[in-house]
């Protein structure tokens, strides 16, 4: 036991004298939130949209008026003609056109036939199709306004619900995924890195030729970084709950279990990969390409699953990430109870498991 | 003799501790100039600041006739530069290497073939061409590395333990290697750990505590400390270090 | 203590160990000298069990490396070619660490490491990063030594440190041996092998000559000249053109010459005769100088000398090509 407190404390020395290192893996979790939560915004916030209305009439004045004071929308040009359209796109000035036909009002009273024509530009799809989202809504909004007051009958009303995430926060995504992604780079890279520091400075060799015990070696190694991703997993709660304000309306203790697990499998990943690697650069490179990618690329964190290829969602299921994401937001969004994440512990208890048991037996007890 | 090292005073310092504490020498045209020191004597520091890549804290010093404080551009440009830890690109092929230190020198296009191809002949080389350096034996890497290292025909080439590890022949055909390049007229800055090797050099400086506490050439310094080679003159000199933690 | 049969090893291509046997008896002190790339780390490592020979059987304090690799583990101490210390902790921290990693204290064993561990107590809070080479190469034995171990082994502890270092270390080497432990030490500097009990010269994965130092020196069959010379340079290349001279090497201040055995060569009649005396030598040494000054050197200066081991070992690796 004193042969392990010690290896323990002289693990809690390397981190703690690396001080730019010490000081970017508590940051990093700060920083990330705040950028997706500020920088990176999927939210669509008073995009510049420009407006062709040939009729000109009060109908169309109206919706122009309700865009412009949406918060979503700022009406920035009125243009003459069609041909402006295109140019307005070119210069990329302007997120989206909104296109009135003629008589729009008169048309609308007679014949039920009035178009408008929403051209957003697609060169980024998210937003466009968020700004089209918002677009539709505010004229379908005003639409059962009027109707209100017009008395036409056969009317459908549209009501549109969003569950769990009425404001439509990105933020509801993204600390789920900046959970998933922290975590894993605190977890499985660092504890590669530090074993592969080892390897690289000899000093492996000495441990090696000594008699301590390879699950002592290992499970010394890690106990520093299951510290410091508890740590992390606290600041990120406390900023996503203080600052961007994302509730965790579920369970706490439920989330801190799925989070505990999760924080195993990453750490038998690291020794995984501490297992196959001899220096320090190519476990950063490991855990860097064959881990943070797929966590970006397929978690779900960016895109969402169910539109990816089937053979990339097969893939997808193998990321302990993927997992993990969709059982923070189970709890901590839907406010769903244990029952609800049996799944997800499941798979990633097996995972811990099956990793843990990878890492001990691929351990070597010799050099080669 | 042209003197091609001048170095008055020079001292570097880091906060109140004197790496290099005033040492003054010149190193002539031409000679092999051994730099001897106990670990952690200033050794590197000094060597450092005379190839300028560090700023002295007092004193100066031209190297190849330019001064290392403000024209360590040039010093760079007119110096040879290797080391044991240090030298080639392992995963390049010796063509490849020569390509490229060819390239950093800037030496003229034109020569490069012809020095190139003289160079593989010397040292037998030729079949080795596109080789990666990596499968050659150490021996020859390090001869080859010195040969790098003289190139672009620099005045002065500075050499950092050179020889470590390498076996006996192989360590005396390095330097029958400098003795032809002093012979063209290259001066060599030399540090080693191989006291016999101290013997071939012209001069002999040893630094103990940051200073230079003995320089002449072998055979006087074996005179004067009534000793019957340089390891006991060496150990005379650095026995008495008080600085050995650094 | 340490028995060797028939070692060797191979990574892909290179043979590092070729048929390697050897003995060392307790309490010795046993060298292993040859220039990087010998072997001398592969034979480390089989021995501490970090690395498994391809053929041959080798036993440490009478266990099997194979079999009882955990065994051996606890009762040896290893010191590797780099220093393996953990940079950013202290000296104290260190010795500590690898204290309790052999599940020991530092106190228990203070005996055998305080000779060694004074010289760098002052320093004891001071990152291993940052000592000197010397002082960290006695940092490592110290942790090498902590738990006592029976055997030791130091795979080059002594490269890239300074001369004064290197003596200091020799003799806490001979202080250790004083306390019965054996010691298997290797080194690329030739003139470290008079301090072993017996050495083995090896080079190229196969060992040239096993015994000690002395009896090595004494094999040496040839006749051995050292010759000097106002211009050393130039003498070089004139002992070389003698078509007599066999091999000629630069020794500190003066070359090392062989001299080829006069039944071969057809200059006999000019050379002296055949057999060897001291009379012999001396003619032929005043033919040498005559030769020489006829080339316009001055102060020559020619001894028949004893050899080192650095001649023995040029001499018996032309051999092993």
């Amino acid at each position: 036991m004193k042969q392990f407190l010690s290896f323990v404390r002289k693990e809690f020395h390397h981190i703690f004298r690396d001080r730019t290192t010490m000081a970017i893996l508590l940051i990093l979790p700060v920083l990330m939130l705040l950028l997706f939560g500020y920088a990176i915004n999927t939210e669509v916030k008073n995009s510049k949209i420009a407006v062709y209305d040939p009729s000109n009439d009060s109908y169309t004045r109206a919706i122009i008026e309700k865009m412009d004071a949406s918060e979503y929308f700022s009406v920035v040009k009125m243009l003459k003609n069609e041909q402006e359209m295109s140019e307005q796109f070119k210069n990329g000035e302007v997120k989206m056109v909104i296109a009135f036909s003629e008589n729009f009002h008169e048309n609308l009273l007679h014949t039920g036939d009035a178009q408008i024509a929403l051209i957003a530009d697609a060169t980024d799809p998210n937003s466009a199709k968020s700004v089209v989202n918002y677009a539709t809504a505010i004229i379908a909004g005003y639409q059962m306004e009027s109707q209100h007051l017009q008395q036409i009958p056969f009317q459908i009303n549209t009501q549109i619900k969003l569950l769990y995430n009425p404001q439509m926060k990105g933020a509801y995504n993204f600390v789920p995924g900046v959970m998933g992604m922290i975590l894993m780079l605190i977890c499985a890279m660092m504890t590669s890195i530090s074993i592969a520091r080892e390897k690289e400075m000899g000093t492996m060799e000495v441990l090696l030729v000594s008699p301590v015990k390879p699950a002592m070696l290992i499970i010394a190694k890690t106990i520093p970084y299951f510290f410091l991703s508890l740590i992390n997993l606290t600041t990120i709660l406390l900023i996503s709950v203080f600052v961007l304000g994302v509730p965790v309306v579920g369970s706490l203790f439920w989330l801190l279990v799925l989070s505990l697990v999760y924080i195993f499998v990453n750490l038998s990943l690291g020794l995984v990969i501490s297992s196959v690697v001899n220096n320090q650069q190519t476990a950063l490179l490991i855990s860097g390409m064959v881990l943070m990618l797929p966590v970006i690329m397929l978690s779900g964190l960016m895109f969402p699953i169910e539109n990816m290829p089937v053979f990339f969602q097969w893939i997808s299921q193998l990321i302990p990430a993927k997992w993990y994401i969709i059982g923070v937001k189970k709890i901590m969004i839907k406010g769903l109870g244990f029952s609800a994440i049996i799944p997800q512990l499941t798979v990633l208890s097996g995972m811990a498991v099956l990793l843990v048991a990878i890492s001990i037996k691929k351990f070597k007890y010799r050099l080669e | 003799m042209k003197k091609v090292i001048e170095v008055e005073n020079l001292t570097k310092a880091f906060g109140r501790f004197k790496a290099v504490d005033q040492i003054s020498f010149e190193v002539e045209k031409g000679e092999i100039f051994g730099f001897l020191g106990a670990n952690g004597a200033g050794k590197t520091t000094a060597m450092r600041m005379l190839c300028g890549l560090s700023i002295p804290t007092s004193g100066k010093a031209i190297v190849a006739g330019y001064d290392i404080r403000t024209q360590p551009e040039m010093i760079k440009k007119n110096i040879g530069y290797m080391s044991q830890k240090f030298a080639l690109y392992e995963d390049l092929s010796v063509a490849e290497n020569i390509r490229f230190y060819a390239g950093i020198y800037q030496v003229p296009e034109i020569e490069i073939a012809p020095r190139t191809l003289e160079l593989l002949n010397r040292l037998g080389l030729e079949n080795e061409k596109d080789s990666l350096v990596k499968a050659l034996p150490l021996g020859w890497k390090q001869k080859l590395a010195f040969s790098v290292a003289i190139f672009h025909h620099p005045g002065i080439v500075f050499l950092d333990e050179p020889t470590g590890g390498v076996d006996p022949v192989t360590r005396r055909q390095f330097w029958e290697m400098i003795y032809e390049a002093t012979d063209s007229g290259i001066t060599v800055f030399v540090t080693t750990h191989y006291m016999d090797e101290a013997e071939y050099c012209d001069r002999v400086s040893i630094m103990v505590d940051g200073k230079i506490a003995a320089l002449d050439t072998p055979a006087n310094l074996k005179k004067k400390f009534e000793a019957n080679n340089m390891d006991e003159v060496f150990y005379r000199l650095a026995r008495n270090a008080s600085r050995k933690a650094d | 203590m340490i028995s060797c049969k028939n070692i060797s090893k191979k990574y892909k291509k290179v043979q590092a160990l070729n048929d390697i046997s050897f003995e060392v008896k307790p309490g010795e002190i046993f060298g292993l000298i040859g220039p990087d790339g010998a072997g001398k780390t592969s034979l480390f490592r089989i021995l501490t069990t970090l690395i498994l020979a391809d053929e041959g059987f080798a036993s440490v304090d009478g266990l099997d490396v194979v079999k009882d690799y955990k065994l051996i583990r606890e009762r040896v101490g290893y010191m590797p070619g780099r220093f393996s210390l953990y940079q950013d902790l202290s000296v104290e921290e260190n010795l500590n660490f690898f204290a309790t990693v052999f599940n020991t204290t530092v106190e228990e064993n203070y005996e055998l490491v305080k000779d060694i561990y004074q010289q760098i107590e002052p320093f004891k809070t001071r990152k291993a990063g940052k000592l000197s080479g010397g002082m960290k190469q006695k940092l490592a034995l110290s942790c090498a030594l902590i738990h006592k171990p029976t055997v030791l082994f130091l795979d080059e502890p002594t490269t890239g440190v300074d001369p004064v270092s290197r003596k200091e270390f020799w003799g806490m080497l001979k202080n250790l041996q004083q306390q019965g432990i054996t010691i298997l030490v290797s080194t690329p500097y030739m003139d470290e092998a008079s301090l072993c009990d017996r050495i083995a010269l090896i080079q190229k994965g196969r060992f040239l000559t096993i015994d000690s130092p002395q009896k090595v020196a004494d094999s040496f069959q040839k006749t051995l000249l050292s010759v000097s010379a106002e211009n050393m340079s130039k003498l070089l290349t004139d002992l070389r053109a003698i078509s007599e001279v066999e091999s000629c090497f630069a020794f500190g201040d003066s070359h090392h010459i062989t001299l080829k055995d006069p039944t071969s060569t057809h200059k006999q009649e000019n050379w002296g005769p055949q057999k060897k005396n001291i009379n012999d030598i001396d003619l032929t040494i005043n033919n040498l100088k005559m030769m020489l000054e006829a080339k316009n050197h001055i102060n020559v200066v020619i001894k028949k000398i004893k050899p080192g081991i650095e001649d023995c070992f040029m001499e018996l690796s032309k051999n092993n090509l």
